[in-house]
């Protein structure tokens, strides 16, 4: 693909390369792939879908939007009028809503990665076989299946509690104190269970990455003796890379949801130092009942997320496109 | 740093010296089973608090050996259990049918040569998830009440689906992406007989990868707690919803809450134990290739 | 073989989409079939309430033709639950579980039905037998607006057998009230001569209903007051701080490991395990702790004494779970049915007789003291007390100083759910050692005086 050349012959060749350069674009744009009829009918499939999450998405957004505009306490009646921007004002003073903020990136980042770590490391590990793989495959996922309510209160009562817990007990028999976990760590034992439900998704999405993984290139490479750390690193992981990336993506968007681990365990406390957004906005809308601010403190998330999410998913969208054009 | 894997031709005559693989007793299998046994563990003690009295639930030191009981599933069959099951098994199965009716086209249509618009698509799907249902939950009941669908499953039905789409249609794209290039253009380029050779020429392909998204869309839908218990009354009740109806306030609760949670759980890990085998399944098919 | 299994797959999914068709007219497919006689109540999920659902076969087969549909929930979700519906006007319950904290204000919007009418039209009622202090706080101008079903107070549980290890003796004068201080000195001794882990049992569980239940008895007590009579908001005060001090120090020295998560569950399981001697709390814990099921090793090791007290006697809580009608119910006769049949005098019968005496509902009525020879029998050493406790809260005047509101552990105001909650968590953190009392105190200061300054402006 040559550009307009450097080096002009006469001013005729020149025109030539001109003419002959832009009759090739407009070529190119009525490629059989991006012809207009054939651009909608690659979309096509996606218009349902599309659609439908419009439909139901943003009707209840944009009716949040103007909640966020009303000072409106649901056991005031007659307290509901606008505010307008009222509400945004408080949300940036309330210093309490950015020390949440930061549990929530913590809690995300943390187990988030921690837990694609060991899904992947876990994965590994599954992907020989051995007896009774199948079996161990269950075993794995089960945290993942049980009710985040469920899973939340077995840590709190019979893992972690200070007097009856089964890891003080453990420690009890190699001589180590009781420790008060959850008054001590509140954030980081929400994190590990988190970690702990979250793990077996993540292996799970690279496990399934795994299996369909061709395995003639590893075959060829061990052949060629090739260390298993080599095959790994050169062939696996970048295969893998796309996994670990669904992954992750995937599992920050849901945890900046989470909310029923800390509710059963911490209550947000000591003080509110395990307490994350949605925890901190369903106070606000359940004790409070003060529709306006949680609205206005929900569009400040959305906000947010998008700022963060817009920088990470262009990263991922260019190692995307880039690996298909490697393809 | 590049390491570069020798490609030497490889020569028939001897046969490269392999470490012979033992399928029983390889150390990683151990590793794997403690490993798996550890996950497991807090599970297995919900299962056995199930069967306990509340006085043996939470004991230091903890009861390895009691007297089982029945009791406390009785109790949690008493309160009614049917009722909240059907519930969560039709919207559960209903969103995730309706999650892969729309969200397979739309996958597939996001797989193929990345048009301009893909990665804003992918990123609105993606952005529904970002507004924290906490937030937006008086917006929900306000239009589901005048609605008049104020507990009623369909209303759970719409909004799992609205849930899970996305994640559905991101997970699935990256299975689509794994099929060859040439196969998803050809087929996208068939015509009249598209749906044919998707079915079947690329759905086998990538069904391992469907399995897995409607496991995880099942587990969703079945374990969402705050729009079931927001929106729903005594009608349209759910497993969760029921499962914290348990909770005492001024009570011992711990092992009727297990037995109530492992009844909730059974339905998922049988879902789980089943799709697990389609992706053993789809292992087989990609070594074929 | 292939188009025979992709048949037979074929023929699978249909009869499972079938299948799932059919479902979804058993399933909630909506309440287009709210029939005249249907009743939809609401509970909080509590041992006591959980038996009334049990019972509620009972009360079908006397009302045939009524059909009787329960949700049953924590007291958490079961209360937001129930607020959003009711302040939005909604119908789809007739019989909500509500509490002396929301019944005034409710009540006083307008949200609820008045009761005292039906209850006049039904004989047999006996609105008059409901315990004085209860009625009085679940009424406005006169009119009760929702039912009690059972009530509590507060009062000191300890074990009577660790109690005379460590060489404590009680007064044991009927009008006898211990003070924190003694409390304090006990839980000392019982920690200092190790006759168990703990010397006392006290939540710091963050929660208006939760840590701050006990804590504002001991206010109150204290001398402290949440605002004064020109809602010029306490928290920082002399008194107030004294308190909060002495309730964090005592659990700190003798208290349980872990209080900044314990609530009542966890004081209970502790109790049950003989890991504390002493344990402050609602009196209904005794359905927990006195079940021979449950506990068989504790029947008769328990002693019961009135809430301890420092400046003002009869300290101890007011707290009713009852049950209302939202204004727009769609079948407030059938629900009344309902509420005066579960909150009758032949129900407290009923549990005796089906369930067993012990699983009365108690602290709701007068005649459950009086009446019933089964239940006297086996509450002899916590009835009376019980019935006492309840009969002697003040509500109505639940501190030394003159204050401008009801309520004797919560500030009876709508938006005490959410400060209260935010100071319990400054306290909580006090607590688990992350804060001095001091700063806590101070933070919790700021939140009060917002509530405070909402209060002038009107």
């Amino acid at each position: 693909m040559t550009s307009t050349s450097l080096t002009a012959g006469t001013t005729a060749e020149a025109d030539e390369n001109a003419v002959a350069e832009r009759v090739r674009k407009i070529k190119e744009s009525q490629d059989v792939g991006v012809s207009r009829a054939e651009g909608w009918r690659r979309r096509g499939p996606l218009l349902p879908a599309l659609i439908f999450m419009i439909a139901v998405t943003q009707v209840p957004f944009l009716f949040t939007l103007y909640y966020s505009t009303l000072s409106w306490n649901l056991v005031r009646p007659g307290s509901r009028r606008f505010v307008g921007l009222n509400n945004y004002v408080a949300v940036v003073q309330d210093s309490q809503f950015w020390s949440v903020a930061g549990n929530t990136v913590i809690l995300i980042v943390g187990v988030v990665l921690i837990s694609a770590l060991l899904g992947l490391l876990i994965a590994l590990l599954l992907d020989r076989a051995f007896l009774g793989r199948g079996v161990v495959r269950t075993l794995l996922i089960t945290p993942f299946l049980i009710t985040p309510v469920a899973g939340a209160l077995i840590w709190k009562t019979t893992i972690l509690d200070p007097n009856n817990g089964i890891l003080n007990w453990v420690l009890s028999l190699v001589g180590v104190g009781p420790v008060d976990w959850i008054g001590q760590f509140p954030l980081s034992m929400v994190m590990v269970e988190l970690i702990w439900q979250w793990t077996p998704f993540m292996m799970l999405l690279i496990l399934a990455g795994l299996t369909s993984m061709p395995r003639d290139q590893l075959e060829a490479g061990r052949v060629d003796g090739a260390t298993a750390f080599q095959l790994f690193r050169e062939l696996t992981l970048p295969h893998l890379r796309r996994f670990i990336e669904l992954g992750v993506v995937l599992g920050a968007v849901y945890l900046v949801n989470t909310f029923d681990a800390i509710f059963m365990m911490t209550q947000g406390g000591p003080g509110v130092a395990s307490a994350n957004l949605p925890f901190y906005i369903y106070q606000r809308a359940f004790l409070g009942f003060d529709m306006g601010q949680a609205a206005a403190m929900g569009v400040v998330v959305v906000i947010f997320t998008m700022i963060i999410a817009s920088f990470a998913l262009r990263l991922i969208f260019k190692s995307f496109s880039g690996k298909e054009e490697a393809a | 740093m590049t390491t570069t894997v020798e490609r030497t031709t490889a020569t028939a005559d001897v046969p490269p010296v392999r470490k012979k693989k033992s399928r029983k007793f390889s150390p990683w299998g151990i590793v794997a089973w403690l490993v798996g046994i550890g996950f497991f563990f807090p599970v297995l003690w919900m299962v056995l608090t199930a069967f306990k009295q509340e006085s043996d639930a939470a004991t230091n030191p903890p009861k390895f050996f009691f007297t089982p009981t029945l009791d406390q599933f009785a109790a949690v069959f008493d309160q009614g259990i049917g009722p909240a099951m059907l519930n969560s098994v039709f919207a559960t199965a209903m969103s995730t049918i309706l999650v892969l009716l729309l969200g397979v086209p739309a996958a597939f249509a996001l797989s193929l040569r990345p048009v301009r618009k893909t990665s804003d698509a992918l990123f609105f799907f993606m952005s529904t998830k970002m507004l924290p249902v906490v937030a937006a939950i008086l917006p929900l009941y306000v239009i589901v009440s005048n609605l008049g669908l104020l507990d009623n499953i369909w209303a759970l039905v719409v909004l799992y689906t609205s849930m899970n789409l996305p994640i559905a249609v991101w997970m699935m794209r990256s299975f689509f992406l794994e099929v060859p290039g040439e196969l998803l253009e050809a087929a996208s380029l068939d015509g009249a007989s598209l749906w044919r050779s998707v079915r079947e020429v690329i759905l086998p392909l990538v069904s391992p990868g469907i399995a897995a998204t409607a496991l995880i869309c099942v587990i969703f839908a079945w374990n969402e707690f705050f729009l079931a218990v927001n929106l729903t009354a005594v009608n349209a009740q759910t497993m969760p919803v029921y499962l914290v109806g348990f909770i005492a306030g001024e009570g011992q609760y711990w092992a009727v809450l297990s037995a109530a949670a492992t009844m909730a759980a059974l339905p998922v890990i049988l879902c789980g134990w089943f799709a697990q085998n389609k992706l053993v399944r789809g292992l087989s098919f990609g070594a074929i290739k | 073989m292939k188009p025979l299994r992709s048949t037979l797959h074929r023929l699978a999914l249909c009869a499972a989409a079938t299948g799932l068709v059919l479902t979804a007219g058993c399933a909630g497919a909506g309440s287009l079939g709210a029939s005249e006689n249907e009743v939809t109540i609401a509970l909080v999920s509590n041992s006591q309430m959980t038996d009334a659902q049990k019972l509620s076969s009972e009360f079908e087969t006397a009302n045939p033709g009524v059909k009787l549909k329960f949700i049953s929930l924590s007291e958490n979700q079961a209360r937001a639950k129930i607020t959003m519906s009711t302040a939005m006007g909604g119908s789809q319950f007739d019989v909500v579980m509500i509490s002396n904290f929301e019944t005034p204000q409710w009540a006083r919007d307008g949200w609820l039905l008045n009761l005292s009418d039906y209850a006049k039209n039904t004989p047999g009622y006996d609105e008059a037998d409901f315990i004085p202090s209860l009625r009085d706080s679940l009424s406005y101008e006169g009119n009760m607006y929702s039912v009690p079903f059972y009530g509590e107070s507060s009062f000191l549980m300890y074990r009577k057998d660790m109690f005379e290890k460590a060489g404590i003796k009680v007064n044991p004068d009927a009008k006898y009230q211990p003070t924190w201080q003694e409390v304090a000195e006990w839980a000392k001794t019982i920690k200092a001569k190790q006759v168990s882990d703990a010397g006392i049992c006290l939540r710091g569980k963050p929660g208006w209903g939760e840590v701050l239940a006990p804590l504002d008895t001991v206010i109150n007590t204290f001398g402290g007051r949440w605002f004064d009579d020109q809602w010029n908001a306490q928290l920082n005060s002399p008194e107030v701080k004294k308190a909060v001090n002495f309730y964090v120090n005592t659990i700190k020295e003798s208290g349980e490991l872990g209080a900044s998560s314990t609530g009542f569950q966890e004081c209970a399981n502790l109790f049950g395990q003989g890991q504390t001697a002493m344990w402050y709390d609602a009196t209904s814990a005794v359905s927990v702790l006195e079940d021979p099921k449950t506990y068989p090793d504790l029947v008769g090791k328990i002693g019961y004494l009135p809430a301890p007290i420092v400046e003002k006697p009869n300290s101890g809580w007011l707290y009713t779970w009852a049950l209302g009608i939202p204004k727009a119910a769609k079948n407030p006769d059938g629900a009344w049915k309902f509420i005066s049949w579960m909150t009758s005098k032949d129900y407290m019968k009923l549990v005796g007789e089906k369930l067993g005496w012990a699983r009365v509902p108690p602290g709701s009525r007068t005649s459950t003291y009086t009446e019933l020879p089964e239940y006297e029998a086996i509450s002899k050493s916590y009835g009376p007390l019980t019935l006492q406790s309840i009969t002697n809260a003040t509500p109505d005047k639940p501190t030394v100083q003159p204050v401008p509101y009801t309520g004797v552990q919560f500030v009876g105001i709508p938006e005490f759910q959410d400060l209260g909650t935010r100071v319990s968590q400054q306290i909580s953190a006090a607590i688990a050692g992350q804060k001095s009392v001091d700063a806590a105190m101070e933070q919790a200061q700021l939140y009060a005086e917002v509530v405070g300054k909402s209060y002038q402006e009107k």
